[in-house]
């Protein structure tokens, strides 16, 4: 089977089988076994929500921490835009990137800029009429990942082109190849990152064998020190080379503002993306160009490694727009082919599919509706699973029995019970 | 067993529930690891149909059998029936109220549409009675 890598873990020490991530998981990937919640790692997309909701912060995101750019000659820093909404009275970005040189970096390239050259190709490509419509965006991993587990018909309309982190960090590489003469392997690329699924993306592209990116920081670990160093800056160095259009990626809509067009949609939240990606599935979204689907509350900025409530945030990134030009980064035509998907986007049916043959899937599933239908039908998760369809579907697979219901036990031991005051 | 039997109420109360039946049959087809396809269609179809019987019809009820190469769907209503079937199958056609309209349905695509997306389709209706819509989708190979 294939090996998935994952970049939520769980802390099994501090989870105590509580039934809250199990209770938000968008893809039903987790079960408390033995008391320790588990992820089903066919099924994780990497969303975050269990971090989010885990009142004992048990989920953690897999990141690298600051140390980890000494390993390379050159350092650069691939700050995400929603970085630029996390301080409080900031006017000004270069402050943020000043900061990010202080802490250690040598080479700062705005992931807004890659976001101006992806918008730029986008607008080409949908002016061109070369994709399937609607287009989908490819920006968030979470949603391109949860589309190849359960949108098969769907996969085809998302957009082929790397996100803006991929793009950035192949741009950022060539500049500093071009100005140190050096290999790739000494120059480390680090993505300041707002989500654990960009971590993901990372280490097990979608899009590609391998990502120009060689780790991604935590906006939330890296908070202490940089807020430190661009309270201690002496100077302020001109590095930003971003617009409006860039920036504007921070935030839910901004990517679809950028196509310029009328004919877009902007979905945020993963239950909301759910929702469009269903009525998608059925023809009854019609007449829309670019659809941009973020899993997180207001886009990227409310990602779960990122310090600062999502809405302030959104108004700060605002503020900071206002004042820019709409857009610094032109696309190069001869880029565009290194720009592209390198394989394309295939639907894997192994995570919900009972069985790869049918006719055993079809066993297992009338199995499964009878288990179902003596259930309780509570959905109360303490079984392990999160509804009782959920745990109909572990019994026919073999992983779970009947009596771990906590309402089947009581009543089996409730008639033990009466069997045996009748007999004394 | 040749085939998983499912039967759902389709409520003709309110618009946002219309959807759940084909809903309900899309994750099930998944689970099957069904032709993704043939899933499709039968999801299009089936949610126009149940647009229909909200719209028109104020409910009914859905059976569906689902067989290794082929998904069989009825979906029956008590409603007015329908007067013209020849002309309730063009593009464009529509009875649908207005504000039905302007919640984006009611384009006159309905039974076009299903048509369009299923391998085979009857429909039986009786002025006054109901309408029971046959429909059949075939995995393509």
């Amino acid at each position: 089977m294939k090996q998935y890598f994952h970049s939520v873990e769980l802390d099994a020490d501090k989870c105590c089988g509580c039934t809250n991530c199990l209770k938000r998981c968008p893809t039903e990937a987790i079960r408390i076994h033995k008391g320790k919640a588990h992820i089903l790692s066919e099924r994780c997309i990497d969303c975050g929500e269990c971090i989010r909701i885990c009142p004992h912060h048990a989920k953690r995101a897999h990141s690298n921490p600051l140390e980890d750019i000494e390993q390379y000659k050159i350092k650069i820093a691939l700050p995400a835009p929603a970085l630029f909404g996390q301080f409080n009275n900031l006017d000004d970005i270069d402050i943020v990137l000043t900061g990010l040189r202080a802490v250690g970096f040598d080479f700062i390239y705005e992931v807004s800029r890659g976001a101006e050259i992806v918008s730029e190709l986008t607008r080409n490509m949908i002016r061109d009429n070369k994709l399937r419509k609607p287009i989908i965006s490819s920006a968030c991993p979470a949603v391109v990942r949860l589309i190849k587990i359960r949108f098969p018909e769907l996969c085809g309309n998302v957009m082929p082109l790397l996100a803006p982190m991929e793009v950035a960090a192949k741009l950022a590489r060539r500049e500093v190849r071009g100005m140190t003469g050096l290999d790739d392997k000494d120059i480390g690329v680090f993505f300041i990152t707002p989500c654990p699924a960009k971590v993901t993306e990372i280490n097990s592209p979608n899009h590609a064998e391998k990502s120009a990116v060689s780790g991604a920081i935590a906006i939330s670990q890296l908070y202490p020190a940089l807020t430190h160093a661009m309270d201690h800056l002496t100077t302020v160095e001109s590095i930003a080379k971003s617009g409006l259009i860039g920036v504007g990626w921070a935030t839910s809509g901004g990517e679809a503002a950028a196509m310029l067009g009328e004919k877009y949609l902007a979905a945020d939240g993963i239950e909301n993306v759910i929702r469009v990606l269903e009525e998608l599935e059925d023809d009854h979204i019609r007449d829309v160009d670019f659809i941009e689907l973020n899993a997180c509350s207001g886009g990227c900025v409310g990602g779960v490694l990122t310090v600062e409530n999502p809405y302030v945030a959104q108004a700060r990134i605002h503020n900071l727009r206002k004042y820019l030009p709409v857009s610094l980064n032109h696309l190069d035509e001869k880029d565009v082919d290194a720009m592209l998907w390198e394989k394309e986007l295939t639907y894997n049916a192994e995570s919900f599919a009972l069985s790869d043959d049918i006719m055993e899937a079809m066993e297992m599933m009338d199995k499964m509706e009878k288990i179902c239908a003596d259930l309780p039908g509570l959905d109360c998760g303490s079984c392990g699973a999160p509804t009782c369809r959920a745990m109909a579907e572990d019994i026919v697979k073999g992983v779970a029995k009947e009596t771990d219901c906590i309402h089947k036990l009581k009543a089996k031991i409730q008639s033990v019970y009466d069997q045996l005051s009748s007999t004394l | 067993m040749s085939s998983i039997h499912l039967h759902y109420d389709v409520s003709g109360e309110d618009f946002t529930r219309a959807g759940e039946a084909s809903g309900s049959v899309k994750k099930r087809l998944k689970a099957l690891g069904y032709n993704t396809d043939a899933i499709r269609r039968v999801a299009i179809a089936m949610y126009e149909a149940e647009i229909n019987m909200v719209i028109h019809a104020e409910g009914g009820f859905v059976d569906v059998d689902i067989y290794p190469d082929h998904v069989d769907i009825l979906m029956s209503d008590k409603g007015p029936g329908i007067p013209d079937v020849e002309k309730a199958m063009q593009e464009g056609f529509s009875t649908a109220p207005d504000n039905v309209r302007n919640l984006g349905f009611g384009a006159g695509m309905g039974l076009p549409n299903i048509k369009k997306y299923t391998d085979d389709m009857r429909i039986e209706t009786k002025i006054g009675v109901g309408t029971d819509l046959y429909l059949t989708v075939k995995v393509n190979q």
